[in-house]
């Protein structure tokens, strides 16, 4: 029996934006070699038991106070690993985010850069600011008393 | 490049033969099988034709045929029925924790009405505890719901074992409750349906595993069980489902079944021996991973592994993009965000359910797709465990 197919239906297109999808199978910034690593802070956040699990490693210009490197390592869904690889361009780019700036940074905003995530996939892009809030959080406290102070 | 499917758990490409059969009801013969002129008879002719090709299948009597709307109508419509028509005899139910949801979240509704529901544990292969069982019966227990093979890890239950402690408790108290339901749409196709052997009172089944049509479901309902309808407006199906019948999905459905069982010993070889090869050799090539469910007791096309340190979601999208479609039972990939419930119950840390990948064979699988698998899968994990944290994936 011969079927002719007057119309044909367009794949659905992908669960995930343009940018989602190029992010996760061209991750930026991915860290492979941590143990030659020298990091001026590092994060962690999540747990492999509950699905997302990441680590951030940053250097910081101590001058300008601005992100040079933003490493990371991710397990977790293509969401988490977009969210994660956006978010290592976003606080690098331009000659760096200040740290001040970047530990206010909001998962919206990663969420904008990508084009948006579907609803139910919203939680994946928080882990990657958390991270990094974590690495910025460890960097300052091993800074001297009279730097921090001289911060606030 | 051709893709490579290997999620036929989820579906089958209707065969076409099947199709061949169908395609008069769709047009000419569109005829309602209750009417009765010449072209609404020849609807009704062809839907009692089907009934009885089932019920050869099945060895049983064409009366105990049902056709419904889905394997899922047709596990609620056994649960409910039951629950429904015996609960003065009892509000007792017994089920596994590793169910398909129609039958799960069935027995959660019915526990909310004030049913008592027993899960049954399985161990870490994947297979029910017949000693639990007999422990978990009593006299008002008036259904139990095990399924044939599970659709996730593929184990194969010990059905008519099961049968015979049921029928043993029976006769023991001369009563005629616990009915025995199992749900078999993993393994029609792959298994004996026979229902002599198997010694079930109600059966379910679907054409959408079996190279047959979607939308259409069967329950074999032996003839002395009452059932409550939940679909009321019509005679149709014995008053067990009313509704106008869908003679082109009913006769497709039949022609998939008669042809599955035609295909079936041969068939399960041939997967079977595939099946073992690529277990074999992903477990090879693939550091770090393990098979879930039972190694022996399971169905001829189903492979279930858990890789660590990757997220099946994950690992399921970048084989999409080398044309491979496989199914995972990591939450990120489902709707409620949760890992999987069949995976829980045999053991899985969450960890390792969220690293599971299903690959299920079917009719037109190749040695040379397998192969191909083979070749992508070990790449595909290694990039992953690349840029995973856990530091027990890296490799060394």
């Amino acid at each position: 029996m011969k079927i002719k197919y007057k119309y044909k239906y367009k794949e659905e297109s992908w669960v995930y934006s343009r940018i989602v999808k190029n992010h996760f199978f061209h991750p930026r910034n991915v860290l492979l070699d941590d143990a030659h690593y020298k990091a001026d802070g590092i994060g962690v956040a999540g747990s492999p038991t509950c699905g997302d699990m990441m680590i951030v490693w940053i250097k910081i210009d101590k001058k300008s106070r601005k992100i040079k490197e933003c490493k990371w390592r991710t397990f977790g869904c293509a969401s988490a690993i977009a969210s994660t690889s956006m978010m290592s361009v976003m606080v690098t780019e331009k000659g760096g985010m200040d740290i001040k700036k970047a530990i206010n940074l909001k998962p919206q905003q990663i969420l904008e850069r990508l084009g948006g995530l579907p609803d139910r996939k919203f939680h994946c892009s928080v882990l990657g600011d958390i991270a990094l809030r974590e690495a910025i959080n460890n960097y300052s406290k091993k800074q001297p008393k009279k730097y921090a102070k001289k911060r606030k | 490049m051709r893709n490579i499917y290997f999620d036929h758990a989820a579906a089958t490409r209707i065969d076409p033969r099947v199709l061949k059969r169908m395609a008069p009801y769709l047009t000419k013969r569109f005829g309602n099988p209750s009417s009765l002129y010449s072209l609404g008879r020849e609807a009704r002719a062809a839907i009692e034709l089907s009934r009885k090709k089932v019920a050869r299948v099945l060895n049983v009597n064409s009366e105990e045929i049902i056709f419904t709307g889905s394997g899922t109508e047709s596990d609620n419509l056994a649960i409910f029925g039951v629950a429904k028509a015996y609960s003065d005899k009892g509000r007792h139910i017994i089920v596994s924790k590793i169910e398909h949801k129609a039958v799960l979240e069935a027995a959660k509704k019915l526990e909310k009405e004030g049913f008592e529901i027993t899960y049954l544990k399985v161990d870490p292969k994947g297979l029910v505890d017949l000693r639990e069982f007999k422990k978990a019966l009593r006299p008002d227990t008036i259904l139990v719901s095990i399924m044939y093979a599970n659709n996730e890890i593929g184990v194969i239950q010990p059905i008519s074992q099961i049968a015979e402690i049921i029928q043993k408790f029976r006769i023991g108290r001369s009563i005629f409750h616990p009915f025995f339901h199992t749900d078999a749409c993993q393994a029609a196709g792959a298994l004996s349906l026979d229902i002599g052997k198997l010694g079930v009172d109600l059966l379910t089944f679907s054409g959408s595993k079996i190279y047959g049509p979607k939308g259409v479901g069967c329950l074999y309902k032996a003839k002395n069980i009452k059932l409550e309808p939940m679909i009321v407006g019509g005679d149709q199906e014995n008053n067990f489902r009313a509704g106008t019948e869908n003679s082109a999905l009913i006769v497709g459905l039949a022609e998939a079944l008669e042809l599955a069982e035609k295909l079936r010993e041969k068939e399960s070889k041939r997967l079977m021996h595939l099946r073992d090869y690529l277990i074999k050799n992903i477990l090879e090539r693939v550091p770090k991973c393990r098979l879930n469910g039972h190694p022996l007791k399971r169905l001829p096309n189903n492979i279930n592994i858990s890789i660590a340190g990757v997220e099946g979601e994950s690992l399921a999208l970048m084989l999409d993009k080398h044309g491979i479609f496989v199914s995972t039972g990591s939450a990120c990939a489902s709707f409620d965000l949760a890992p999987s419930h069949v995976l829980l119950a045999i053991g899985l840390t969450p960890e390792a359910a969220y690293g599971s990948l299903r690959l299920t064979l079917g009719r037109n699988t190749t040695k040379m797709e397998v192969d191909r698998v083979l070749k992508i899968l070990p790449k595909i994990v290694y990039k992953l465990r690349n840029i995973s944290p856990s530091p027990f994936a890296r490799p060394s």
